[in-house]
C-alpha cells in the first residue's frame, strides 16, 4: 500500500463527497435541522394537545343521585368538570365523544355514607380517549376528595382530631446522580442510535464512489491510473469512514442539543436535571470507530458489485435490518454484556456501550469487544479490497 | 512500442459458458505509428485494449507496453501510458483544471511539474476559459479536450483509444482524430480501435481486422489492398470477416 496514492485519492474523494447534494443532506443537513426540528415539532404538538386537553371542561351526565343532594351539590362546585342533564343513552354518548362519563350514584347515597355503611359510586368512561380518561382521573380525585372531606366531618362530629386520618407522611428522595439517571434511561439509546447514524452516513457515499462510479463511467478512467487497487479501494473507503463518524457526531451533538430543550419531546426529561458523562459518550464513540469502519467496509464490498446507484440500494436497503436487529436487542433490558454476546457483532459494541454509559468498566471484556470488531472490520476491508481487485465484480455486465 | 505474443481473454458467462473474447492475438506497434484494431462489436478489440492497459490481465499469452510486461509490471505500464475511450467518463464535481491535477497526482507528478503541464496543455487545447467550470457543466467538446488533457498530462509514450469517437458529433470526433495524429507526429506509439471504415482509411498506418477474438489479417492499407484485390477497406473487411465465419 502506498500511503500517498491513498492520501491523494481520499482528498479528491472527500472533495467530491462534499460536493454531493445527496450526501450533504444525509450527512449534515438531516441529523443537524430534520431531527431537532422533528422532535420539537412533535413535542411542541403533544404540549399543545395535552394541555388543551387539561384546560377542557368535562362534561358528565349524572344517573341517580336525586334522593343525595349533598354529594351532588359537591360534585357541582368541583371544578373543570360540568353536569349536564341525565339522558337514556348517556353511555352511548361518552362512547361517540359527546360527553365524557357517566357518573352512577345510587340511591340513598347521602344517607348511608352519613351512616357509616359504605355506598358505591361508579364511573363508566371510554378508554383510549385522552379526554374521557381525564375527566374519569378529576372524578376519581374528586370521590378521594369528597371521602376525606365525609370522614373528618366524622371525625369532627365525635370530637376527634382530623390528623388522625395522616398520623404520618412519607418523603421519597433521589439519591441517584444525574448522570446515572441519564445513564438508565440513554444507556440503550445512545449506542443504538450512534449505530444507526453510522450505518445510514455511510451508506450514500459507499454507494456513490463504488456503484456510482460504474454507471457514470468514471471507474474506468480510474483504473488506468498507476496507482494500485488496493490504495484506490482504501481511500474510497477513508472516505466512507469520514462520512460515517461525522454523520454519527453531528447527530449526537444535535440529539443532544434537542433534548436540552425545555420545550418539545424531550421537555420533561431537561427539566429532571438528566445529564450524560461527556467522557462516557467519547468512550463510546471510540468503541464505535471499529464498528463505523466495518460497516464501511462492508458496504464498499456489497455496492462494488451492484452495476449502477440503483441496483446499490436494493441491496443495501434490505442491510439496514441486519443492523438494526442486533442494535435493539441490545437495548432490551436483561440482554447483557459477557464472554457469549462480546463475539457477536454489532451487539456487542451496543452492549459495552451500554456499560461505558452506567459508568461500569469490564475492561477484559471492552478489550474483547473492541479486538473482536476489529478482526471483523478487518475482514471487511480484505473482503473489499479483494472485491475491488476482482475484474469479473469491476466489469461485471 | 507495444508487443502482443498469443494474447488471449477468456470469460466464465452463466449463460454461454466460457466465452473466448480474444483469442491468441499477436501483433506488434511501433514508436511514430498508428496501429487500427478494425471490428465489429462484439469483435475483441475492448478486451485487447484492456489488457495492454492492464485493466484486465490475459488468461494467457503475453504483452509488452513502453517496454514493460502488462503482468509482472502493470502500475508501470499503466504510467506509460494514456487510455481515452467514450467510456472512461470525467467527474462530474470536478472542475477541468482539478480533473488534470488529479490525475497528474494519480501519475506521480510533483505539483511543479503538473502546474506546468496543465498550463501547457491547457495552452495548445484552448482551455483556459472554461478551466475553473465543473466537468457537469461543460459541453460535449470541453468534456473530450479535458479527457485529452488528462491523458496527456504525464506525456506518456504510449497512448490507446477505444472507439475514442463512438457517439460524438462531426465536430468533436475531428478534433480527437487531429489529436491521435498529432500524437503519431509526437513519436508516440498509438494504438486505435474503431468499426468506421474511413476513419481506419484515415488514421492508420497499420490495420489489424479482428473478428470472433482473432486477427485475422493485418498489415497497411496497401497491403490489404494488394492481398484482397480490392481497393474499399469495407469490401475488405467484410472479405475478412466472412472468411472468419
Amino acid at each position: 500500500m502506498n500511503l500517498r496514492n491513498v492520501l491523494v485519492v481520499f482528498r479528491k474523494e472527500l472533495r467530491d463527497m462534499l460536493r454531493d447534494k445527496r450526501t450533504i443532506r444525509s450527512m449534515i443537513i438531516i441529523p443537524m435541522v430534520a431531527f431537532p426540528l422533528l422532535f420539537l415539532v412533535i413535542g411542541w404538538a403533544e404540549e399543545k394537545f395535552s394541555s388543551e386537553a387539561g384546560k377542557e371542561v368535562s362534561l358528565v351526565m349524572v344517573q341517580g343521585g336525586e334522593d343525595s343532594p349533598k354529594v351532588l351539590e359537591a360534585l357541582r362546585s368541583f371544578p373543570g368538570v360540568e353536569i349536564v342533564p341525565y339522558e337514556a343513552d348517556a353511555r352511548q354518548q361518552v362512547s361517540d365523544k359527546k360527553i365524557r362519563a357517566v357518573v352512577e350514584i345510587p340511591a340513598g347515597f347521602d344517607a348511608s355514607t352519613s351512616s357509616g355503611s359504605p355506598g358505591k359510586a361508579s364511573i363508566d368512561y371510554y378508554d383510549s380517549d385522552t379526554r374521557s380518561e381525564l375527566a374519569k382521573e378529576k372524578l376519581q380525585k374528586f370521590f378521594d376528595d369528597y371521602r376525606v372531606h365525609l370522614a373528618r366531618e366524622a371525625l369532627a362530629a365525635r370530637g376527634l382530631p382530623t390528623n388522625l386520618l395522616e398520623p404520618f407522611t412519607v418523603e421519597a428522595q433521589n439519591v441517584a446522580p444525574p448522570s446515572k439517571v441519564g445513564a438508565a434511561i440513554f444507556g440503550g439509546l445512545i449506542p443504538y442510535l450512534i449505530t444507526i447514524f453510522c450505518f445510514t452516513g455511510a451508506m450514500y457515499p459507499a454507494m456513490d464512489l463504488t456503484a456510482g462510479e460504474k454507471e457514470r463511467g468514471t471507474m474506468e478512467t480510474i483504473l488506468t491510473s498507476p496507482v494500485a487497487r488496493t490504495d484506490l479501494v482504501i481511500g474510497k473507503f477513508l472516505t466512507v469512514v469520514v462520512a460515517s463518524v461525522v454523520t454519527a457526531i453531528l447527530s449526537l451533538l444535535s440529539l443532544g442539543f434537542t433534548f436540552s430543550q425545555k420545550r418539545g419531546l424531550f421537555g420533561e426529561g431537561a427539566s429532571k436535571q438528566i445529564s450524560i458523562d461527556p467522557a462516557a459518550v467519547a468512550g463510546v464513540m471510540a468503541m464505535l470507530l471499529p464498528i463505523a469502519v466495518l460497516f464501511a467496509a462492508v458496504l464498499i464490498a456489497v455496492a462494488l458489485f451492484a452495476k449502477s446507484y440503483r441496483e446499490a440500494q436494493t441491496y443495501i436497503s434490505p442491510m439496514v435490518f441486519i443492523v438494526i436487529a442486533p442494535a435493539i436487542i441490545g437495548t432490551l433490558p436483561g440482554v447483557e454484556l459477557n464472554w457469549k454476546t462480546a463475539f457477536v457483532p454489532i451487539l456487542n459494541t451496543s452492549l459495552v456501550s451500554k456499560e461505558i454509559i452506567a459508568g461500569n468498566h469490564p475492561w477484559a471484556l471492552m478489550a474483547a469487544v473492541f479486538g473482536m470488531t476489529c478482526v471483523y472490520a478487518a475482514a471487511g476491508i480484505a473482503a473489499a479490497v479483494h472485491m475491488f481487485n476482482r475484474e469479473d465484480v469491476l466489469f461485471r455486465v | 512500442m507495444i508487443e502482443a505474443h498469443e494474447l488471449s481473454k477468456v470469460f466464465s458467462d452463466k449463460k454461454r459458458g466460457e466465452v473466448r473474447a480474444v483469442d491468441s492475438i499477436s501483433f506488434r506497434c511501433q514508436p511514430g505509428e498508428i496501429y487500427g484494431l478494425l471490428g465489429a462489436n462484439g469483435a475483441g478489440k475492448t478486451t485487447t485494449l484492456r489488457m495492454l492497459a492492464t485493466i484486465l490481465s490475459p488468461t494467457s499469452g503475453t504483452a509488452r507496453v513502453a517496454g514493460f510486461d502488462v503482468v509482472g509490471e502493470a502500475s508501470k505500464v499503466r504510467a506509460h501510458i494514456g487510455f481515452l475511450s467514450t467510456a472512461t467518463a470525467l467527474y462530474d464535481r470536478l472542475t477541468a483544471a482539478e480533473t488534470v491535477e488529479y490525475f497528474g497526482q494519480l501519475y506521480g507528478l510533483d505539483s511543479a511539474t503538473i502546474a506546468r503541464r496543465t498550463a501547457e496543455i491547457f495552452k495548445t487545447l484552448d482551455m483556459e476559459e472554461f478551466r475553473d467550470r465543473r466537468c457537469a457543466k461543460l459541453s460535449t467538446g470541453m468534456k473530450q479536450k479535458v479527457s485529452i488533457a488528462r491523458t496527456l498530462v504525464h506525456d506518456p509514450p504510449v497512448m490507446i483509444f477505444d472507439e475514442p469517437t463512438n457517439g460524438l458529433d462531426v465536430m468533436a470526433a475531428r478534433s480527437i482524430t487531429d489529436f491521435i495524429r498529432q500524437c503519431r507526429d509526437g513519436g508516440k506509439t498509438v494504438i486505435f480501435s474503431t468499426h468506421v471504415m474511413t476513419e481506419a482509411e484515415k488514421l492508420c498506418d497499420r490495420i489489424g481486422i479482428i473478428h470472433g477474438g482473432r486477427l485475422c489479417t493485418e498489415g497497411t492499407l496497401g497491403d490489404l489492398r494488394t492481398k484482397y484485390a480490392k481497393s474499399n477497406l469495407e469490401e475488405i473487411f467484410v472479405e475478412v470477416s466472412g472468411d472468419a465465419r
